[in-house]
């Protein structure tokens, strides 16, 4: 049945109330509110352990934020498309592994084979989802289990030499920059997210990825091949994921076969946090640059409390529902 | 009765349709259909050691808590959502159980049991409530949820450890009647029996399935969609709880970790089970076989002397290599 | 008590109550009054009035966009008006779910039935809480029979309307809700409709009849409401031939007045038509030439020719073909057989990419195929130009500047609600869709249903583009449900009846009447008395 008729005198919205226009500028902005989040966890953390805040300690928030702000990038692409990746952990953690065992390759040979793996993921993701159509869910978490398990499997035929962590990563991920408070991870991670808010923005591809996670009926009717969309943005996670891996293993200097599992639910969790909605077609990278952040100085501050292991979880848990239940009731706005 | 509708078509019922019966339950024939297969794969591995009623029991040990697991998450994606908490769910009940009954006696183990069936419904209807009254998507809520849970389970059990009555334990490891008959088989079937047919063929039953069908007109045929989404969490709880209990009376411990194993396995035996991810169409009985499907991969993989994460491998591609000719298929009826 | 008195008093000194000499001897059955309803920033109904009396048939008209299916939505509690009142035999209601609705006795039919297709027909009724012997009852009285234990989604849709039918009767309401349920529902089909409505109205109670078809009102009902852009505008009795002053009603205007401004706002506008990238007919060739083309299962081959220059309107009944023709025409669809020509050279799109670069653009009736609610207008209408992958680098902001600009000021869109085309106006959104291949470039326009749910102003405004369009050398293929407005805008026009063409006619010889008879491929629709 058709829709509501109009008259177009009166499109202009009704005017809310003060409180209510308050808080819907605020969360309108999430940059603003999350800046806020993120200043007051630190206010807190200070107060927790005064002289927490050094600038060395800086330093190591950003260098723990950097991997996971590769993953939740990533994260943040495919979720604009509507979908999800759950199998950006057990690529990282493959890419870091394969990395490290075919270090005495050389440097440069081991970090392209490292980006190999997370292209040859991001494409069976890719053909998975754009062409057979395949629940991104189901997809990601049955490549999950494939790289996972055929990483366990031959985890020994992937190592040549003495299993290492180059020099170069090694310097990457823990190197100081400026002083002690600026990391050299920034070096790698500042262009790219550089380029990837600049290309969201205003690049036709970045265009394409609103568009397909909007309404993916309207964009094949504007001649828009929606396959192509995915597949360039599942391969784009998926190295990514690779590059958050390299970094990871680089900051904790030891791969094992389980390394970046513990940050793949927090790659979702920031960028929900960032604002991106699950549904597709709205949100971006910054917000999840915060997010990130923000679940790192999370993370210490419940460290800090001398939380255990369990109340932590719980409180993690329970931020990520408050702050995406303040986005849903938000978007209810219109 | 035979029909004749005004459009054209004929449309006719002349005793048992086996037409109708295949295209209605084609998939769940084929699930136990691969099932039996795989048993015969194992039997087959097992050589020359041979088959006995331990090894069945075996198996429904290992896919018990599964099984029930896959039923949870069935009645749940039925209703057109998803509960990827499932697994911690279990682990809670599963480590509550442990550590409530150490050293009871059986009847106390029984009645702790019933306790807990309850607090799992609680749990299903805390999930179910918050996706209704908060509006954020089932995936967040129950991924934030999964954390909640979790640390749950981490409270209240550190380190593996507890234990169960013996009496208790053998509901889920003994035999029932001849020992060719699994007694973990037969609590499914109980189960299956007692608590899901009655729900699956009355209004609820309905609703749950309507809402996954299509949820603007199921609202339009006066169902109170909110009431009955949290329902269909509240009875994956349910099935959550006897998933604990079952693991609480296999393992004899609880362990406060197994959670991601069992969840993301819980939607791999959904899938394969025949269940729509879209919601609306499949049923329970499908996902069981499946469960005890992915579990017997990897155990026949070990008497084969293959290395068992290959059984990862082979879960993963499984689900994938499904999922993916379901959706040839779909493009297929599009051109 | 005292809301039965002032409900008797009002029904007493009610304005319509002269008109149309209704007898209000008692408590009306449904009075509704100074209803209104607006989603956001749009406004749905400003003041709707509603009275039918109990042993009536009461039709419920009005031009898509008017409110009709707002009001029939806020009587079936699928939302809550805002202001007003609405009272049942005198008692003031609040209907706010469909379950209060079927309290208060009312059982809608819509024109997409509320059946669930994963479940059998018994279920279905079991779940609506249907006396299934009741049910059983009125099959048999309209002389059907279905089994029951059939899953609904194999049933065809016009028993599935007839099943609701039934389960809405099996109720016993007082007042039964009928939505445009003769759509794509067989002659025979809907005879018992009418058969059933004057059983129920002798029966003492009461049906609101909501259709299209002016020609079934007046033969079928008491009484008509006319709602336009959300106001009731008028009660009367609608007698057979007086379609054309119930068409006025609707409108607002004559259908010649309307032709007028169409005209007028044809002769102001210069537009400026993009350059397509797509191959251009010779002259005095045709732009799009279909051959014998099946367009699916049970469907006759259609042959028509459209040139450029042109509009060439499509007219036929619901399901005859019309949508699947426009999809195979779009790449959306392959064609059973048959062939197409574009500007020449073969065409057989395989995907709308396809199309699209051979300059055939589709404007499709529902909006939410083709709007990207959540973006900004100008994504919406750039959308095409990054469809592929050379597109896909930096954009190139000057361009996209001048084409949507171009195209906004061509079709006057309202930018006001900038941040999300959801926040737009209905007709202001179909507007996009428009826009969008003014700002890509095309040189074949499909239109299926531009107009559908729009008010008159817009529709004013998109039918003298596509005049435009057509006068700066486009070539425009346009089907519309509203019969009457065919002649408005189409130079010729085909009927098509199971997808086959059935007759053509020039512009001049398109009224109603002759496109309806060739339309049904007989004589004019008559209904029993």
């Amino acid at each position: 049945m058709s829709t509501a008729a109009t008259t177009p005198d009166e499109e202009l919205e009704p005017r809310p109330n003060r409180a209510q226009a308050a808080v819907g500028w605020v969360i309108d902005r999430p940059l603003i509110m999350l800046s806020v989040i993120l200043v007051l966890l630190l206010i807190a953390c200070e107060v927790y352990s005064p002289g927490y805040l050094s600038a060395n300690r800086i330093g190591t928030i950003l260098q723990f934020s950097a991997p996971l702000a590769f993953l939740a990038a990533g994260q943040t692409l495919v979720m604009l498309t509507a979908g999800i990746d759950l199998s950006v952990a057990a690529t990282a953690t493959a890419a870091a592994y394969i990395m490290a065992g075919q270090a005495s390759r050389g440097t440069t040979v081991a970090l392209l084979i490292a980006l190999l793996v997370g292209l040859v993921v991001g494409l069976v993701n890719g053909i998975g989802v754009g062409v057979f159509r395949v629940n991104p869910l189901i997809m990601t978490l049955g490549m999950a289990s494939i790289v996972a398990g055929y990483l366990t499997v031959s985890a020994q035929s992937f190592v040549t030499g003495v299993p290492l962590v180059p020099d170069f990563v090694r310097e990457l991920a823990v190197g100081d920059l400026i002083g002690s408070f600026i990391p050299k991870s920034l070096l790698l991670w500042a262009p790219v997210a550089a380029l990837i808010l600049l290309g969201l923005r205003y690049s036709g591809y970045g265009r394409m990825l609103y568009a397909v996670g909007d309404n993916p009926i309207a964009c094949r009717l504007a001649g828009v091949r929606v396959w192509q969309v995915l597949l360039l943005t599942y391969v784009l996670c998926s190295l990514l994921a690779a590059v958050g891996g390299v970094l990871y293993v680089g900051v904790i200097n030891a791969a094992d076969l389980q390394l970046v599992t513990p940050y793949l639910l927090p790659s979702v969790a920031a960028v929900v946090i960032g604002g991106t909605s699950i549904f597709g077609g709205v949100g971006g990278y910054s917000g999840t640059i915060l997010g990130a952040i923000i679940l790192v100085v999370l993370d210490s501050l419940l460290t800090l409390l001398d939380t255990s292991q369990a109340v932590k979880q719980i409180i993690y848990g329970s931020i990520i529902l408050l702050l995406a239940w303040l986005y849903a009731t938000s978007t209810k706005r219109v | 009765m035979t029909t004749v509708d005004e459009a054209g078509a004929v449309v006719g019922r002349k005793g048992l349709d086996w037409r109708r019966v295949v295209a209605r339950h084609g998939w769940t024939i084929g699930v136990y259909v691969l099932l039996v297969l795989l048993i015969i794969g194992y039997i087959w591995a097992l050589a020359p050691v041979t088959f006995t009623s331990f090894d069945l029991n075996t198996i429904a040990i290992g896919g018990l808590p599964l099984a029930f697991a896959a039923m949870a998450q069935s009645v749940i994606v039925i209703s057109g959502g998803i509960d990827l908490s499932l697994g911690v769910m279990v682990a809670v009940i599963n480590v509550l159980a442990a550590s409530l009954m150490e050293n009871k006696s059986f009847g106390i183990a029984l009645l702790i049991a019933v306790g807990l069936m309850v607090v799992g419904v609680i749990m299903g209807t805390i999930n179910g409530g918050l996706i209704v009254l908060t509006g954020v998507p089932d995936i967040v809520v129950t991924l934030a949820m999964s954390f909640v849970w979790g640390g749950v389970a981490l409270l209240i059990m550190r380190t593996p450890g507890g234990g169960a009555p013996g009496d208790f334990q053998a509901l889920g490891t003994g035999a029932f009647l001849s020992s060719w008959i699994p007694a973990g088989a037969v609590i499914i079937a109980i189960v299956l029996l007692a608590v899901w047919m009655p729900i699956r063929w009355r209004r609820p039953g309905f609703a749950i399935y309507g809402i996954g069908s299509e949820r603007a007109r199921a609202y339009l045929s006066g169902v109170n969609v909110s009431v009955t989404r949290v329902l269909a969490y509240s009875i994956g709880g349910f099935f959550a709880a006897m998933g604990g209990l079952a693991a609480t009376a296999t393992t004899g411990i609880g362990t406060p970790y197994a959670g991601n194993f069992i969840t993301l396995n819980s939607v791999a035996a959904v899938v394969l089970g025949g269940v729509s991810l879209a919601g609306g169409k499949g049923g329970l009985v499908g996902p069981v076989a499946a469960a005890f499907c992915l579990i017997l991969v990897p155990s026949i993989m070990v008497f084969q002397g293959i290395d068992p994460n290959y059984g990862q491998v082979i879960q993963g591609a499984l689900i994938v290599i499904v999922v993916m000719i379901g959706g040839l298929v779909l493009l297929r009826e599009r051109r | 008590m005292v809301s039965r008195a002032r409900g008797y008093a009002r029904a007493r000194e009610h304005p319509f109550a002269r008109l149309g000499g209704a007898f209000i001897a008692d408590m009306s059955l449904l009075e509704v009054r100074n209803v209104a309803k607006r989603y956001g920033p749009v406004v749905a109904l400003k003041s709707a009035e509603l009275i039918v009396e109990p042993g009536e048939v009461h039709a419920l008209l009005g031009a898509n966009g008017a409110g009709k299916s707002t009001l029939v939505k806020i009587l079936t509690g699928v939302i809550r008006h805002d202001t007003g009142t609405i009272a049942v035999n005198g008692d003031e209601v609040r209907i706010g779910s469909p379950e209060r609705a079927r309290r208060v006795g009312f059982a809608p039919v819509f024109q997409d039935p509320a059946m669930l297709p994963d479940l059998t027909v018994a279920q279905n009724l079991r779940l609506t809480r249907t006396d299934i012997g009741g049910a059983r009852e009125w099959l048999e009285r309209m002389d059907l029979t279905v089994d029951l234990t059939e899953m609904t989604s194999d049933i065809p849709l016009p028993m599935l309307r007839m099943l609701d039918l039934a389960r809405a009767l099996a109720r016993d309401p007082q007042l039964l809700l009928l939505d445009e349920i003769t759509a794509a529902l067989p002659s025979d089909l809907a005879e018992k409709v009418f058969d059933v409505m004057r059983q129920w109205r002798d029966r003492g109670r009461s049906v609101l009849f909501i259709s299209h078809r002016l020609a079934e009102v007046t033969a079928t009902c008491d009484r008509a409401s006319v709602l336009r852009d959300g106001r009731t505008v008028g009660t009367l009795e609608p007698r057979p031939g007086e379609e054309e002053k119930i068409v006025e009603l609707m409108l607002g205007t004559t259908r010649s007045q309307l032709a007028e401004s169409i005209e007028s706002e044809t002769r102001e506008k210069e537009v400026e038509v993009v350059e397509a990238p797509a191959p251009k007919a010779a002259v005095g060739e045709p732009q799009l030439v279909v051959r014998n083309l099946v367009v699916g299962d049970d469907q006759d081959g259609v042959s028509f020719e459209l040139r450029a220059g042109e509009i060439l309107g499509v007219a036929a009944l619901e399901g005859q073909g019309q949508d699947l023709l426009f999809d195979n025409l779009a790449g959306e669809r392959k064609p059973r057989s048959g062939e197409m020509v574009v500007a020449g050279n073969p065409f057989s799109p395989r995907t709308p990419y396809e199309a699209i670069r051979a300059g055939v653009v589709l404007v499709p009736a529902d909006r939410i195929l083709a709007l990207l609610p959540q973006r900004p207008i100008r994504e919406n209408i750039a959308a095409p130009l990054y469809n592929r992958i050379t597109r896909w680098g930096p954009i190139n902001r000057r361009d996209e500047t001048r084409r949507v600009q171009n195209a906004i000021e061509a079709l006057s869109i309202d930018t006001r609600a900038q941040r999300q085309a959801r926040r737009l106006s209905g007709g202001n959104q179909q507007k996009l869709t428009l826009a969008r291949w003014l700002a890509a470039g095309f040189t074949t326009m499909l239109c299926f249903d531009p107009t559908r749910g729009i008010d008159v102003g817009t529709k004013r405004q998109i039918y003298a583009l596509l005049r435009e369009l057509a006068e700066a050398g486009a070539a425009v293929l346009l089907f519309t449900s509203e019969l009457p407005e065919i002649q408005l805008v189409c130079d010729r026009t085909i009927v098509v009846y199971r997808g086959a063409v059935t007759g053509e006619m020039p512009a001049a010889d398109a009224d109603e009447s002759a496109l309806l008879k060739a339309a049904h491929g007989l004589g004019t629709v008559e209904a029993a008395a």
